[in-house]
């Protein structure tokens, strides 16, 4: 693409994110159309930088990373609008694609291996749920604890068994190698592997790594791009269209924001509020679940003490930079996709303009820091205005 | 040396440094005599053609008053008037945008709430401002602890306690200072922001709404501590719903309406027609909107309790009934059980013995979501904390109990959902620009119909309403009652539990007394007075 091309798109997308700033009524809306802007400047600033950053091959590596984020940032964002908070996101996307890898060496069938993992998330949001609603306790605190349960068990399943060594590190080295039988030497004692030469499990990973090919529209500007993106993002689209539906048109939605925004009232109005505080739940841990158990699929290993590790503070950032508010009953789905979109745009940044890797971790915080000024800044002239 | 230049504190003294630097001195004098100011023909204050604009409203609007020491100046208007943003303008908390406020006859700037602080100016606000898991020392002394040590600064937490116990005990209060102030009643806590306002040596005594939350005990030593004050030279400015009190305790009134001032009245002028028609620039044809005859208290009953025992109750049941078209009042003093009552009736509260029976026949109300599907509705005592999503629109707020009748397939129709609450808004006339308009910024009348208009749109049997009218404007307060005539001549049952005689003396078909819990008697039309409600209320038995 052109620079000419790609700078009119962009200051188009960019007048419109302004025009949907100034001119919607719906306080809501009008956050998310100054969220459009912030990843728009973003953007920007990463495409000047670099022609590099302009090629189709750097968007399909956004848009890979994009998924996990997103996938978990909705699941963290559904949790904080009804007024709850999960610091287990990453133990659980660990402990998810750890025991994912397990089943599958184990020579599980992949459907039942993914139904017994959504399952086990489930019942994990289900506990966290009914130790917040039946017992009152924290929500911060119950999933402080989750982090360091589910990861702690993460490692225990992990553990080389007693004849590792003589065994050579088969069980957990490589699932491949159970069916090649040649013993792989990489990976360390603790990581597991589901090997890369499995016919079984091909299609699986082809969906969760793979990219449409169709010559046929390749060459079309918008939708050739378009059509090349990874499958895997239209997961993500399905997952945020599915939870959309569920958040801004339907009775669900309504009482999840109803029980973020006033738990009394909705108690009041009828709606049963412990059971929607542990749906929440629930839909966080299966999230999470979900993008682990993609992520292992896509590097075909999982490491129990850096899988996922940071994870549930950036689904936590994403939400908030996407406008979901920690008091509870604020957010939208696009939004979350929106934040969830700021933090692979700026390691991106960072790769481009030549920023040193280590400050990634800075770049994020003061990010974060700006854009809750600006909100709160802007959210002042607003009322000011108005 | 007068009184008033003993009192004022040196202005160059920050608070702190002040209490710091002469811990003992500031407790010397304790009960210090004082001397009866001499009426004065210059005002302690004076406000001269205040405004102020918030977004999207001209809250005051060239207001004047004068403040004289040792007076009761009552501030009355309607919901919105602009009594509390003058109030604020006067504590420190907003800056006027025209206009000068003068101190003793020189114009002085607040900017900050410690100008005002300084002057002795003290605001004691609706929501109360106590640290509640402090104690009431720590709460009484907060930013002006007396130390030792220097620049060390330890606490003299025993000069400080004792200092404490005697302040509230002049005000009638006797509890441990140590207790934190979680434990204490709404109207304790009332007396603690007093005490701690008389502590800073306040000279303007701000009271927004103080009896809004009271008993009438309480209220009645608030009362007194009011006259101690104003004779000890404390100038007070108090403002209310309740007119009722305004005519026992205010020297002078000044009326605001739409942020102006709408007339000021003199002692011998304050009436309740008065007031009334300078509060809504109209005279009121009938406030109370009651058909002067009761329904039959004869057939089956809408509701019947028997021996009703629930989580935390009284230890012996309650039994009553109530009948359609009835508007039954539960009067009784603050902590007297009514709420729990109503809650148990919502099956918020569980029940553990008795029956409940709904046109004859027996329910189990175990949730909020049972007694909906009943018809059993629960306007809650609390709108902004129970009642209301404050930050969603009248829409969302409507539409929450009424989901199941407005969803096809679980997905909201939202053309459904906002006839609805159109219609809703148009028949109790809920006064708001749009049905999208944010609840929160209602004002308390408006909120309170909100509230009503979700729960009509189901067409319930039996209507409880906890406190309707508590904050609520004049004029929307008759529209409510109207309400209540309108929908019990229908034929709708309606349990009305309410803290305001005057409210459940012209509004009851029956009143139901509690005391501690307890059923203390029931009151037919022709045997209410105040005297009967107050001594079955307190515990009496019988006839007064």
């Amino acid at each position: 693409m052109t620079l000419l091309t790609w700078g009119i798109g962009l200051l188009v997308l960019m007048a419109l994110a302004v025009a949907g700033m100034l001119l919607v009524k719906d306080k809501e809306m009008r956050r998310v159309f100054g969220i459009f802007l912030l990843v728009l400047v973003l953007y920007g600033m990463i495409g000047l930088s670099n022609p590099a950053a302009r090629t189709l091959v750097n968007h399909q590596r956004l848009s890979e990373r994009l998924v996990w984020y997103g996938i978990l940032t909705i699941g963290a964002g559904v949790l904080i609008i009804s007024g709850g908070i999960d610091l287990s996101i990453g133990s659980v996307f660990c402990l998810s694609a750890v025991s994912f890898a397990l089943l599958l060496s184990k020579g599980w069938a992949s459907p039942l291996a993914i139904v017994v993992i959504v399952a086990g998330a489930a019942l994990i949001g289900v506990l966290h749920g009914l130790l917040v609603t039946r017992l009152r306790l924290q929500p911060f605190i119950v999933t402080l604890c989750g982090l360091f349960i589910w990861r702690g068990i993460a490692y225990w399943l992990t553990l080389p068994d007693p004849l590792a060594p003589v065994r050579g590190l088969i069980r957990f080295v490589s699932f491949g190698t159970l069916f090649t039988n040649a013993v792989t030497t990489t990976g360390s004692a603790s990581n597991v592997g589901i090997g890369e030469r499995s016919q079984e499990l091909k299609g699986l990973i082809d969906l969760a790594t793979g990219y449409p090919d169709w010559p046929a529209v390749a060459h079309i500007p918008v939708l050739g791009w378009v059509t090349s993106l990874p499958y895997r993002f239209w997961l993500l689209v399905l997952v945020a269209g599915l939870i959309g539906v569920l958040l801004h048109a339907s009775v669900y939605g309504r009482y999840l924001y109803a029980v973020g925004a006033n738990e009394q009232a909705a108690r009041y109005a009828g709606v049963p509020t412990e059971r929607y505080k542990i749906l929440a739940y629930v839909i966080c841990s299966v999230l999470a679940a979900v993008a682990g158990m993609l992520q292992l699929l896509e590097l075909q290993t999982v490491s129990p003490s850096s899988g996922g590790s940071w994870y549930e503070l950036y689904a936590i950032t994403g939400a908030v930079l996407g406008g979901c508010s920690l008091r509870g009953g604020e957010g939208t789905v696009i939004g979350m996709l929106l934040g969830a979109a700021i933090l692979p745009l700026l390691r991106n940044l960072c790769n481009f303009s030549g920023l040193p890797d280590d400050l990634e971790f800075t770049v994020i915080g003061v990010s974060l820091l700006l854009g809750t000024i600006a909100d709160e800044l802007l959210k002042r002239r607003a009322a000011a205005r108005a | 040396m007068n009184w008033r230049a003993r009192r004022t504190p040196r202005a160059s003294n920050h608070p702190r440094l002040r209490s710091a630097g002469s811990g003992r001195s500031s407790l010397a004098p304790r009960n210090p005599v004082i001397p009866i100011p001499t009426v004065t023909t210059s005002p302690l204050l004076q406000v001269r053609e205040v405004s102020k604009h918030f977004p999207g409203v001209q809250a005051l609007d060239r207001v004047s008053l004068d403040l004289h020491a040792g007076e009761v100046l009552a501030v009355v208007g309607e919901n919105g008037a602009g009594k509390s943003t003058l109030m604020k303008i006067l504590a420190g908390i907003h800056r006027p945008d025209h206009g000068e406020i003068l101190w003793q006859g020189q114009v002085c700037h607040f900017t900050r709430v410690g100008d005002a602080l300084q002057r002795g100016i003290c605001l004691i606000h609706q929501e109360l401002n106590l640290a509640e898991n402090l104690s009431i020392s720590a709460n009484l002394f907060l930013g002006r602890e007396t130390v030792w040590g220097g620049a060390l600064r330890f606490l003299r937490q025993r000069a400080m306690d004792r200092e404490t116990r005697e302040r509230l005990q002049q005000l009638g209060l006797d509890c441990d200072p140590r207790v934190t102030v979680e434990t204490l009643t709404t109207g304790q806590r009332q007396m603690v922001e007093i005490a701690r306002a008389l502590a800073m040596n306040a000279r303007i005594l701000i009271m927004d709404e103080p009896t809004s939350s009271l008993s009438q005990r309480e209220t009645e030593v608030l009362y007194e501590v009011v006259d101690r004050l104003k004779q000890q030279g404390v100038a007070i400015v108090y403002i209310s719903h309740r007119l009722a009190e305004v005519q026992r305790l205010a020297d002078r009134v000044v009326v605001l309406r739409d942020g102006r001032n709408a007339g000021a009245l003199n002692k011998n002028e304050i009436s309740h027609a008065n007031l009334v028609r300078l509060m809504v620039g109209r005279e009121l044809q009938q406030f109370f909107h009651k058909p002067p005859t009761s329904p039959p208290t004869a057939g089956t009953p809408r509701l019947e309790v028997r021996n009703l025992l629930y989580e935390k109750g009284p230890h012996t049941p309650v039994s009553f009934q109530i009948y359609p078209g009835e508007i039954v009042g539960m009067a009784g003093l603050v902590g007297a059980g009514r709420t729990e009552l109503a809650e148990a009736l919502f099956g918020i509260r569980r029940v553990s013995a008795g029956e409940v029976l709904l046109d004859g026949r027996p329910v189990q109300l175990r949730s909020p979501e049972e007694a909906i599907a009943a018809g059993v509705i629960l306007a809650p005592e609390d709108r902004r904390y129970h009642g209301l999503v404050l930050q969603n629109s009248i829409r969302g707020n409507i539409g929450l109990p009424n989901l199941d009748r407005l969803s096809f397939l679980r997905l909201v129709a939202r053309r459904r959902e906002a006839n609805l609450a159109r219609a809703m808004c148009k028949t109790l006339a809920v006064r708001t620009p749009s049905i999208r308009q944010e609840v929160g910024l209602l004002s308390g009348g408006n909120q309170q119909k909100v509230v009503l208009a979700k729960w009509l749109a189901r067409k319930p049997h039996l209507l409880i309403l906890d406190e309707p009218t508590r904050g609520i404007d004049v004029g929307a307060k008759s529209e409510i009652y109207g309400l209540m005539g309108q929908l019990a001549s229908k034929g709708m049952a309606i349990l009305m539990i309410s803290s305001d005689l005057e409210e459940i003396l012209n509004m009851s078909d029956r009143v139901l007394v509690l005391h501690e819990g307890e059923l203390t008697g029931t009151l037919r039309r022709d045997q209410l007075s105040e005297e009967a409600i107050m001594h079955l209320a307190t515990g009496g038995q019988g006839a007064p």
